[in-house]
């Protein structure tokens, strides 16, 4: 693989229907977790992301499993929060992740850290997501930092960020977007999608801007592995939107069985995005479950890279 | 104005244990206005204090006063003279008076009564709202006059993020997304598609991230 080359963005340009997924790192120094998730997932997906430290709660660094999975012949996506570093620190991690071969970033907020294990800590917040895609483009495009000096040997980074649908106020949404592919975000991956019919709108908003023709639009599937875990994601987790249908279709099997119809949504939904004009891919977020992704991938018909 | 609160009775008997002339003092400024440190206070605090340490069997003299304003060396000066006869200073100031009290007052200890929590306004009897963070560059024009620094729990320069729901801030039920107050009020006064504008980042060089900042009025020295 080259290492200064998102096959991501390969896969995108080449107008191929683009498949990523997600791995969480581990609670630990273990880089052979990081390792099997690699494997599960190598052959079945153009890149994989890394979370940076979500929920708050502390785990090995992005840009260190992002390496490994490199090393591992995956694609990564390395996934930066503005919560824990300043300009500063956003931009020395910027370099180094180049340096070490990893070709995508993903720009985010990232979530407030009363959600997770260290809810005493002090958040930096130095700058939001728009600014550090506009960092991140100013690096590369300019070779400048943000504070104005030169850049000696510029990051090569496929730049992206995330859409949420379903927050609120839902007529900003696609401004809020459309500020962030200002900003310079090339990709875009979104929340994951249990309304569709949400979703069907707001694209429809993305087109009547013609935003969908200035970023390629990742749209976010999580299945579903369990009635408790989708009743947790539809009442404690921040941003989501899950209609009652889904969690009563999950509740309505057995629970030996409520995997399988958990993935069974996944695909029908992927299916449905694929006809929705301006979704050029599927973002895969199965969360400590990528055994799912292969599976997915193969029901939906999505060629197995 | 700014907004503070008594600490714990408990937290402060600890602090002032072994100490039996205590100058209790209050201020007429901010801290009576949001009732944590006016005269009203003073009064209450010294006979908790008093009763909490014949209760123990220790007990204290306690002298009560409230300055105009501790957080002005012109109003110290009573105060100074006073403490001569006392073990120690308990102020009921926020933290700038707490401080101000401390610089002046020698070899004398200075303990503090109350938690200075922020600057904010009133919203009902008995209910405060944090409004600014003094970061020294108000945007307050480009945001429909609400603070993101302070109103937005991430204090993002291009909100709202996507943990806005039904108004409401990720961080709890209780916090208004600030997000959403902006583009209400930007909407209500005709300039929402001033959302678009992406504001730059804050110059933090200017909030407290420069160090301890200092106002110079050349006009007024």
């Amino acid at each position: 693989m080259n290492p200064s080359k998102s096959n991501l963005k390969t896969v995108l340009e080449s107008g191929q229907f683009a498949v990523t997924a997600e791995a969480g790192p581990p609670r630990g120094a273990k880089p052979e977790v990081v390792r099997q998730k690699a494997k599960i997932l190598k052959g079945c997906v153009d890149a994989c992301n890394v979370t940076d430290n979500q929920t708050s709660v502390v785990r090995m660094c992005s840009l260190a499993a992002c390496k490994i999975l490199r090393d591992e012949g995956i694609d990564a996506v390395m996934q930066m929060v503005c919560r824990d570093r300043n300009r500063i620190a956003a931009q020395s991690d910027i370099l180094g992740a180049a340096a070490l071969g990893i070709s995508n970033l993903l720009c985010l907020s990232g979530d407030h850290q009363t959600f997770g294990d260290h809810p005493q800590a002090k958040n930096v917040f130095d700058i939001d997501s728009i600014h550090l895609l506009q960092i991140v483009a100013g690096m590369r495009d300019k070779s400048k930092f943000s504070g104005g000096k030169d850049v000696d040997g510029p990051p090569d980074l496929f730049i992206g960020a995330a859409a949420n649908p379903f927050a609120d106020p839902f007529k900003i949404q696609v401004p809020r977007l459309a500020k962030k592919v200002a900003a310079g975000a090339q990709f875009i991956q979104t929340q994951c999608i249990f309304n569709l019919d949400k979703f069907i709108e707001f694209m429809k908003g993305v087109r009547d801007r013609g935003l969908h023709e200035k970023t390629y639009i990742l749209a976010g599937i999580t299945p579903i592995k369990s009635a408790p875990m989708v009743e947790y994601m539809a009442t404690k987790v921040a941003g989501m939107d899950v209609p009652a249908a889904v969690i009563e279709r999950i509740k309505g099997v057995e629970k030996k069985s409520q995997k399988k119809e958990g993935i069974k949504i996944a695909v029908e939904t992927i299916q449905r995005l694929r006809e929705i004009e301006g979704v050029r891919g599927v973002h895969i977020m199965a969360i400590e479950w990528e055994e799912a992704v292969p599976e997915i991938v193969h029901q939906a018909g999505l060629k197995t890279r | 104005m700014i907004v503070g609160e008594q600490k714990p009775i408990e937290d402060i008997m600890s602090f002032i244990d072994g100490y039996e002339r205590i100058l209790l003092a209050g201020c007429h400024g901010c801290v009576t206005v949001c009732c944590a440190g006016g005269q009203k206070e003073v009064d209450v605090l010294a006979s908790m204090i008093e009763l909490g340490r014949m209760k123990r069997r220790q007990p204290c003299k306690i002298t009560k006063i409230t300055l105009e304003r501790q957080c002005d060396v012109e109003f110290l000066e009573e105060l100074i003279a006073k403490s001569k006869d006392h073990d120690v200073i308990l102020s009921m100031a926020c933290g700038a008076g707490v401080q101000l009290v401390a610089e002046n007052a020698g070899n004398m200890k200075v303990l503090p009564a109350i938690n200075t929590n922020f600057i904010g306004a009133i919203h009902e009897k008995g209910v405060w709202g944090e409004r600014c963070q003094t970061c020294g560059d108000c945007k307050l024009h480009l945001t429909g006059g609400i603070c993101p620094v302070t109103r937005c729990s991430k204090s993002l320069m291009n909100g709202p993020c996507g943990g806005s729901r039904d108004g409401k801030c990720e961080v709890n039920s209780e916090i208004s997304c600030g997000w959403q107050l902006i583009i209400d009020r930007l909407e209500a006064t005709g300039c929402l598609d001033q959302y678009e504008n992406i504001l730059e980042p804050a110059d933090w060089s200017r909030s407290r991230d420069g160090g301890p900042r200092k106002l110079v009025r050349e006009d007024l020295r």
